[in-house]
C-alpha cells in the first residue's frame, strides 16, 4: 500500500513515469596495476601487520601447519570446511574441531572455542583484507565469535585491490548470500577515540601464507 | 532563532570540558582524513568525488527505476522489500512480524536512520527489547541519549562518564580503563547477540544490480547482528541505493578515508537475502525496509535533491567551524553539522527550527569535504531565503523590512547619511565598551536585543571619513 504510495510520490517529484527507460549508469574505472604474486602477497603481509595483525609466510603445508600449531598452544579451535585446510593438515592439530554443516552445534562451539580458523576466498594486497564468500566450505561465525582468528591462504587469491576483487566478482550475489571484507582486527574508538582492538570480533588476526 | 536552540548553543560554549572533547576529536578525524586523501595515499581522490557525485546524481534522477530493479533482486534471492512512509509504518511492520514469529529481544547495530525515527523507543513502548550493540550507541542508550555526531556517537563522554553510566546501569565495578570497558561491553552484548531473534540494522549502500544491503563498520557488531539472529532486518532511506556492485570501487574508497581515515574500515559486509541452501550458518530470513519520511518531498526541488547524496561520512561535522564550538546536541535534530542543518529543514519543514540556516558562517569548509560534492553553502543559502520568505508571509518580518528599507534608503541619499552618521556619533561614548546596551529604550527593541547579544558597535571617532577627505 506504501508501496505504490512512495514509487507513486518518486515518479512525480522526478517527472517520470512508471517503466520508463534508464540510459546507463556513468562508467566506473576499475584499475589494476601489474604486479606479480610475490609482490602481492608480501604487500598484502605488511598491510596485515600495519593493522596490528600478524603474518607468517611459510613454503609448505608443513611449515603452515606448525604454525597454526604454536599459535594454538593446546587452546580449542573451530576450523571451518574450507579444502586447503585440509590440505595442510591443520585439521589433525590437537584441539581443533570441524565438520560442522548444521548452524545451532556451529554456533555453541564458536561462542565457546578460543581460535577460529579459516581459509579466505580472496586477499587483497593494498588494503590487507580478507575476503570470505559464505558457502558450504566458509560459515560466517568462525572469523567472527572467537577472540582470535586465523586464516591460512594459498598465494594465488592475493589480488591487488578491491578494483580487481570487483572485476573478478562483479555479481558477489550471484554466488553467495555474504561476502565479508575483513581488514585487520576488529576495533572501536567509541571512549575518547582511546583505540580499542577485539570489541564484538576477533581482536587478533593471524594471516598465513602457504606455498 | 529559537529559545530552546540558543539555550543548547550557549550550555555548550559555557562548557569547557565539552568545548575540549569536541574541538580534540573532531581535530583527530580531520587528521586522519586529511592522511588518507592526501595525493600520495590516493592519487585519484579528486576523480572518485566527481564519479560519485556523478552515480548519485544518476541514481537519484531515476530513483523509481532503481527502486523497483532492487526489489525484484532482493525478491530472487529469497528476501522482501517493504516500503514504509514514516516511523510508524516502520514499527508497526517489526511489531507485527516478530509477534508472528514469536521474537522476543532485537540487537540493533547503529543506524542514524532508526536514530531518525526513534524506532527503538517505538518498540519499547510495545514492550519490545531492542538493544544498540555499536559501543557508542550502546553508552547513548543506557544513557538514554541521541547521538553526538554521525560517526562518533559518544564522543561528548569521557571515560569516567562510561564507567558510572556501567556501574550504575549494569552493576559492574566502576571501571575508567577504556579496554576494560569495552569488555563489559562484549559480555553483556555478546548474550545479547547469541539470544536475539531479530537483527536490525541500517545500510550505507543498497546495491540494485545484487538486491544487496552493504554494511560498513569496525567491530564486528553489524555482522553478528546479521549472522547470529534467525532473523535480519535493514531499515534505510530511499537514497541509498547504487546502481551496481562495482560502483562500491568508488563509494568504498571515500567513505572510510572521509569518515575516519581507513582505507577501508575492519568490516564490509555485503549481504543479499537469507542463508542460502548448503550456507552454514546466516539468518533465514532477510527483509530491507524502505523509508521515505520526507525524502519524496525533497526530490521535488531539482536543486536540493542532491542533499540526498549523502553517504554519512561525518566529515562535513569535523571540518565545520560551527559545529566544533556548538555540538551536536545543539542541532534540533538527529543529525547535526552542515548535512544536519541542510536536511533537517528539508525533511520537517523550516518552521521547525528557523535559526538552523542561519548557524553557519558560510566558509564552505563543508562543500570542500564532501565525498560526493554536494554544495551545501549553496542550500543553506537558498534555505534562509526560505525562511524569510515564510517569515514575511506570517508578517514576523515587518520591523526587520522596515529597518532595512529605511538603511536602504538613507544608503542612497549621501547628504541624509552625514546627517544620521553625525547625530549617531555625537551620542555615542568616545571609549569602547558595551556602550549601545546601556540605551534602556534601544534595548527594549527584542531584534536589537538579540542582535546586540553578540555584537557590539565600535565608539565613533572624532571625525568621519567625509570630513577628513574634505580637508585633506
Amino acid at each position: 500500500m506504501s508501496r505504490e504510495h512512495i514509487l507513486h510520490k518518486v515518479r512525480t517529484a522526478l517527472g517520470r513515469t512508471a517503466g520508463q527507460a534508464v540510459a546507463d549508469p556513468p562508467t566506473v574505472r576499475l584499475r589494476v596495476s601489474e604486479m606479480d604474486v610475490e609482490t602481492r602477497v608480501a604487500m598484502m603481509l605488511q598491510r596485515v601487520e600495519a593493522l596490528a595483525g600478524k603474518t607468517r609466510r611459510v613454503a609448505t603445508a608443513q611449515d603452515a601447519r606448525a604454525y597454526v600449531g604454536s599459535v594454538l598452544g593446546g587452546k580449542s579451535a573451530v576450523a571451518s570446511n574450507a579444502p586447503f585446510l585440509r590440505e595442510c593438515g591443520i585439521l589433525d592439530l590437537a584441539g581443533v574441531q570441524s565438520g560442522f554443516t548444521a548452524a545451532p552445534e556451529l554456533r555453541t562451539l564458536c561462542a565457546t572455542a578460543d581460535v577460529g580458523i579459516t581459509s579466505a576466498d580472496y586477499a587483497l594486497a593494498d588494503t590487507g583484507t580478507l575476503v570470505m564468500l559464505s558457502s558450504p566450505q566458509e560459515a560466517r561465525l568462525i572469523s567472527l565469535l572467537p577472540p582470535v582468528h586465523i586464516a591460512v591462504v594459498p598465494p594465488q587469491r592475493v589480488l591487488t585491490s578491491l578494483d580487481e576483487l570487483l572485476i573478478i566478482l562483479p555479481h558477489p550475489a550471484e554466488q553467495t548470500s555474504s561476502m565479508v571484507l575483513i581488514t585487520g582486527p576488529s576495533r572501536t574508538a567509541d571512549i575518547e577515540q582511546i583505540l580499542v582492538r577485539g570489541v564484538h570480533g576477533p581482536g587478533e588476526i593471524h594471516v598465513v601464507v602457504v606455498g | 532563532m529559537s529559545a530552546a536552540f540558543d539555550e543548547k548553543i550557549h550550555n555548550t560554549l559555557a562548557d569547557a570540558n565539552l568545548q575540549l572533547a569536541i574541538y580534540a576529536a573532531t581535530g583527530r578525524l580531520i587528521d586522519h582524513r586529511k592522511h588518507a586523501v592526501a595525493v600520495a595515499a590516493l592519487p585519484d581522490y579528486q576523480e572518485l568525488r566527481t564519479q560519485a557525485n556523478a552515480l548519485k546524481k544518476h541514481t537519484i534522477d531515476h530513483l523509481d527505476y532503481y527502486l523497483e530493479q532492487f526489489e525484484a533482486n532482493v525478491a530472487a534471492h529469497g528476501g522482501k522489500v517493504v516500503y514504509c512512509k514514516d516511523g510508524t509504518e516502520v514499527a508497526d511492520f517489526v511489531l507485527g512480524l516478530a509477534k508472528e514469529r514469536h521474537a522476543g529481544l532485537i540487537v540493533k547495530s547503529k543506524s542514524m536512520t532508526t536514530e531518525e525515527i526513534d524506532l527503538n523507543e517505538r518498540l519499547e513502548h510495545h514492550q519490545l527489547e531492542s538493544v544498540e550493540t555499536d559501543l557508542g550507541e550502546y553508552i547513548l542508550q543506557l544513557a538514554h541519549q541521541k547521538p553526538y555526531h554521525i560517526v562518533a556517537p559518544a564522543l561528548h563522554l569521557t571515560r569516567y562518564e562510561v564507567g558510572d553510566l556501567f556501574a550504575r546501569t549494569l552493576g559492574v565495578a566502576n571501571e575508567t580503563v577504556v579496554e576494560k570497558q569495552a569488555l563489559i561491553a562484549r559480555t553483556v552484548l555478546r548474550q545479547k547477540f547469541l539470544a536475539a531473534d531479530i537483527g536490525i540494522t541500517g545500510a550505507n549502500f543498497l546495491v540494485a544490480d545484487s538486491g544487496a544491503v552493504v554494511l560498513v563498520e569496525n567491530e564486528g557488531n553489524a555482522r553478528l547482528t546479521t549472522s547470529a539472529p534467525r532473523i535480519h532486518i535493514s531499515v534505510a532511506g530511499i537514497e541509498k541505493l547504487i546502481p551496481r556492485a562495482q560502483d562500491l570501487a568508488v563509494f568504498l574508497k571515500l567513505l572510510g578515508r572521509s569518515a575516519t581515515g581507513q582505507a577501508l574500515t575492519v568490516y564490509t559486509s555485503f549481504l543479499s537475502g537469507p542463508r542460502r541452501a548448503g550456507e552454514i550458518d546466516g539468518p533465514e530470513e532477510f527483509y530491507v525496509v524502505l523509508l521515505d519520511n520526507g525524502r519524496t518531498k525533497l526530490l521535488a526541488n531539482r536543486e536540493h535533491r542532491q542533499s540526498l547524496y549523502c553517504i554519512r561520512c561525518g566529515a562535513c561535522l569535523n571540518h565545520c567551524p560551527v559545529y566544533r564550538k556548538i555540538g551536536g546536541h545543539s542541532f534540533p535534530w538527529v543529525y547535526s553539522g552542515p548535512i544536519g542543518a541542510i536536511i533537517t529543514p528539508q525533511f520537517l519543514g523550516v518552521a521547525h527550527e528557523p535559526g538552523l540556516p542561519f548557524a553557519s558562517s558560510l566558509c564552505g569548509a563543508c562543500a570542500e569535504v564532501c565525498p560526493v560534492k554536494i554544495d551545501i553553502p549553496k542550500i543553506l543559502l537558498d534555505l534562509r531565503a526560505e525562511v524569510k520568505k515564510s517569515e514575511e508571509r506570517e508578517g514576523k518580518a515587518r520591523l526587520e523590512r522596515l529597518a532595512f528599507k529605511l538603511w536602504a534608503w538613507v544608503m542612497c541619499h549621501p547628504r541624509i547619511y552625514e546627517m544620521a552618521a553625525k547625530v549617531a556619533s555625537g551620542l555615542a561614548p568616545a571609549e569602547s565598551g558595551k556602550w549601545l546596551r546601556r540605551v534602556p529604550a534601544v534595548m527594549d527593541l527584542p531584534p536589537v536585543r538579540a542582535w546586540l547579544s553578540q555584537r557590539d558597535l565600535p565608539p565613533a571617532p572624532g571625525k568621519s571619513f567625509r570630513e577628513m577627505w574634505r580637508k585633506r
